[in-house]
């Protein structure tokens, strides 16, 4: 049995402590928003926080979550009023998708631990989440405009 | 018939049973359709195949191109909700169901690929929303008693000379009893109001949300997993397996050997996976068990020594050669590449008695249809498959073999359970169907003044097209393979002897279309090669191509658009090199300026600016997406991406081994559009062929070398 929170309920899941929290996830409870792409830690796809901060979901076995917190991109909002999801829609980033789950958790630490990140510390942060359609560009816009958004003080 | 309505019930009562429990769901997309075909319809007015609306107000476009990214699930609704006069605040999609009604207009089958869901669904989504508009507008007028001339519409109603108003939703049901019209009247371009407006994407709020349902998130109660085995090497055939370990391992279900290997079916993805990677294989490994690429490419440079398959010759190239003042020879070399589409591929199968359903992320619905039912034993109109979002598709999912969704069917059968087959990234990466490795070499000359008086080139690569079931239509009457050559056989530079050569290697791999197809190696080897020649004049390579374009408008305003906004000639930081491309594919004309500087043998993309002439255009925001994507696709391929074979054996595995650009190396990116009047081209494609020969000619700028094989690995330049 491995006890933990995700999205901050409560779950109890008789399964193989060894499996990686990616299929956990997705199998076990349906929160196939959070995507496999390598099952390496080569991709990000499967990017999801732990404890606040953000791990690949594909190379933790599910035991590591055991007792905390697992936030996925179901957890980020319930209404799409993230302030990197409303920057994620006014720069128009997702091309086919798939990578944009994994995208948004990783800039969602990075904007929790640096309100106003330059480019390199976006760089820093959002290397290892690859994107096969070339967001890249619309990613780094709307990071910086949802920065804004926050100083502002228009978000959490 | 009644198996798809029991399952549609099954499916609601298990919705209901599941909402209110812990976010556990059930993903079915388009799980009722069949059923909805057959069933009086929820909507209220569905005036053909392309649209429905709901006394809600809810206007639904039934998309027949697959959304991979490129945005067909709002570019199409733009153009139907256009003729409509549709609330664009109102408008919704749906991936359409395989039917001959849904066919591509020119291709004649259901598909998305050749960059051509734009330009085909130009006319059809507009004239289905024209049709709907003058039912809804017959429908008013049958209500007010009015001339329906004496009506418009508006923003979704329509309204009478006095402001009357009488929303779609209102009409619809009214609407649903009007015949449709034999003809409609389009709008004058020069009315559009939603065409060519940078309308956000409507499938982002899905896609940021983990909403969205890809391929490998369709789940249905009972539906097990499967991982397959396949061959270690190209051709190899299974001889037996010893899953004497896998078999007791936890949640495995069935093993069974399929054509393509052995299939582990398991309760969930990773015990299938664990078991599979316990079953040991003994494979007779065929003729392919020593091939390597090093010797093919060997092979491909003695072939090209040698006169190939005529496919273009203007004047006496030879003869031109032989008299010529000045001479340069060149060997262009491009490996094998993956499409490492972001979504690994995978397909979910439910084959019963007299049906099979299937849903999947596909480019070719009606070939993958025919192929499931000749597997599966039924007709085809037993089949179905449910389009998913596809979480990139650049050719891969547009097999003619449809060895993806073939094998999930074998594996259903086999198995005798409802199944969905996951490939790993490995498996997808050494699944085969690469972008073929191609050679050009290229001989060309210039007279005593510096004029280029001939050019010859001959290409040795695999045919894309040869074994296919369009080897007949795309390769009548001719002895090469014309999308081995496109991008080259239309050379556009004003020379008057040109040769065009092919020879048709045949090599055990399996190739297949990749993001541009065949100009994403001719266009490398053209437009570095017009470089050479005119550094061999000293001219400047922007001003050298604009003296050979003057018959091509098209191409010399994105050439020198794409010069203009790069600042082509201003002074740049020191270290640095600007190179430039042009190319026509897919109906669209694309020029790129990259700006690269080259450290400690590393090359870095700072710039590139890219420019387009696509004809008329219906979203600007799309359109400049698909360049900054195009490029990024193409810059990985150009700077990282090699797939190689040793003993038959690939081996590249995953992305460590076979990189795709980060967000710390990509370039800035500007995009410019050309207004237009022509017929609309492609934009999913067209973005990709210059970037490589942009930055190859940009290395040169900056350092004296020339890069004449891709990857680029400065100690391999000349």
């Amino acid at each position: 049995m491995v006890s933990f929170s995700v999205n901050r309920r409560r779950v109890n899941l008789e399964v193989d402590p060894s499996t990686p929290l990616l299929w956990v996830l997705r199998e076990n409870l349906g929160l196939t928003g959070t995507k496999y792409g390598c099952g390496m830690a080569q991709c990000g796809a499967c990017t999801v926080h732990l404890d606040g901060e953000a791990i690949r979901s594909c190379v933790a076995p599910v035991s590591r979550a055991a007792g905390r917190e697992v936030t996925t991109i179901e957890g980020l909002s319930s209404d799409l009023s993230h302030p990197l999801q409303r920057a994620w829609i006014a720069e128009d980033v997702p091309q086919c998708g798939y990578c944009q789950s994994g995208q948004l958790m990783s800039a969602a630490v990075l904007l929790r631990d640096n309100p106003r990140p330059s480019d390199e510390d976006i760089d820093q942060a959002m290397t290892g989440n690859v994107c096969r359609c070339g967001t890249y560009p619309r990613i780094r816009k709307a990071i910086h405009r949802a920065a804004g958004m926050m100083s502002a003080g228009g978000a959490k | 018939m009644s198996t798809l309505h029991m399952r549609r019930r099954e499916f609601l009562q298990f919705s209901i049973a599941a909402s209110g429990g812990l976010l556990i769901g059930f993903y079915l997309p388009g799980a009722s359709r069949l059923a909805a075909a057959e069933e009086p319809s929820g909507s209220a007015f569905m005036p053909n195949a392309f649209l429905k609306i709901g006394t809600d107000e809810r206007v639904t476009v039934i998309v027949n191109h697959s959304e991979m990214g490129q945005g067909v699930y709002t570019a199409l609704p733009m153009l139907l909700a256009e003729e409509l006069d549709a609330d664009w605040n109102k408008i919704g999609y749906e991936s359409a169901p395989v039917d001959a009604k849904y066919n591509h207009p020119v291709f004649g089958m259901q598909m998305t690929g050749g960059s051509s869901s734009v330009w085909s669904g130009f006319e059809q989504y507009r004239k289905a929303g024209a049709a709907a508009r003058a039912m809804l507008i017959a429908a008013a007028a049958q209500q007010w008693n009015a001339d329906p001339a004496s009506l418009r519409t508006e923003s979704g109603a329509v309204l009478d000379g006095a402001n009357r108003k009488l929303s779609y939703g209102q009409l619809a049901e009214a609407a649903a009893k009007i015949t449709p019209p034999e003809k409609v009247t389009l709008k004058d371009p020069i009315s559009f109001k939603l065409i060519g407006k940078p309308e956000k994407r409507l499938d982002t709020p899905e896609k940021i949300s983990g909403k969205a349902i890809f391929g490998i998130d369709v789940r249905s109660p009972g539906m097990l997993t499967a991982v397959v085995a396949r061959a270690p090497v190209f051709g190899a055939k299974l001889k037996s397996f010893d899953d004497s370990r896998a078999r007791n391992m936890p949640g495995v279900r069935k093993i069974v050997a399929v054509p393509s290997g052995v299939a582990v079916v398991a309760d969930s993805f990773w015990q299938a996976k664990m078991a599979r990677d316990a079953v040991r294989i003994d494979w007779d490994e065929g003729e392919m068990h020593s091939f390597s690429t090093g010797q093919m490419m060997e092979q491909f440079r003695k072939q090209a020594q040698s006169p190939g398959t005529s496919v273009r010759r203007d004047g006496d190239p030879d003869a031109a050669l032989a008299q010529a003042a000045k001479k340069i020879e060149a060997v262009y070399e491009v490996p094998y590449l993956s499409h490492l589409m972001m979504e690994p591929l995978n397909c979910a199968v439910d084959l019963r008695a007299d049906s099979c359903e299937i849903w999947t992320g596909t480019q070719f619905q009606t070939v993958d249809r025919a192929a499931a039912a000749k597997a599966a034993g039924l007709p085809n109109e037993r089949v179905q498959i449910h389009t998913t979002f596809l979480g990139g598709g650049f050719g891969r999912r547009a097999t003619p073999q449809s060895d993806f969704v073939v094998e999930a069917v074998h594996v259903a059968k086999a198995a005798a359970v409802p199944v969905k087959v996951v490939w790993t990234r490995e498996d997808d990466m050494q699944g085969g169907w690469y972008r073929p490795a191609f050679l050009h070499a290229i001989v060309g000359s210039v007279d005593a003044s510096g004029n280029p008086v001939s050019w010859r080139s001959r290409l040795v690569g695999q045919s894309i097209m040869s074994g296919t079931m369009f080897e007949s239509i795309m390769m009548k009457g001719k002895q090469y393979d014309p999308v081995s050559v496109e991008g080259v056989d239309d050379l556009p530079y004003e020379i008057p002897n040109i040769a065009v050569e092919s020879h048709q290697a045949q090599v055990g791999v399996p190739v297949q279309w990749w993001r541009s197809v065949g100009h994403s190696h001719t266009a490398f080897a053209t437009e570095c090669f017009i470089d050479e020649l005119a550094a061999l004049t000293q001219k400047d390579p922007y001003q050298f191509r604009r003296a050979l374009l003057t018959k091509h408008p098209r191409h010399l305003a994105v050439l020198d658009l794409a010069a203009q906004k790069a600042g082509w000639g201003k002074p740049m930081p020191n270290g640095r090199g600007r190179g430039i491309a042009v190319h026509f594919a897919f109906e669209s004309y694309n020029a790129q300026v990259a700006e690269v500087s080259v450290t400690d043998g590393k090359v870095r993309v700072h710039r590139i600016v890219s420019a387009i002439d696509c004809g008329r255009y219906v979203n600007p925001g799309i359109i400049s997406a698909q360049l900054e994507g195009g490029a990024i696709f193409a810059a990985s391929a150009a700077l990282y991406q090699e797939l190689t074979f040793e003993n038959g054996r690939l081996q590249q595995t995953n992305f460590h081994t076979f990189p795709v650009m980060r967000m710390n190396e990509c370039p800035e990116i500007e995009t410019y559009i050309v207004e237009s009047n022509e017929k609309s081209g492609g934009i999913g494609e067209p973005g990709v062929p210059c970037t490589a020969p942009a930055i190859a000619n940009a290395v040169f700028a900056a350092t004296g070398k020339r890069i004449r094989k891709l990857p680029i690995r400065m100690t391999e330049a000349l």
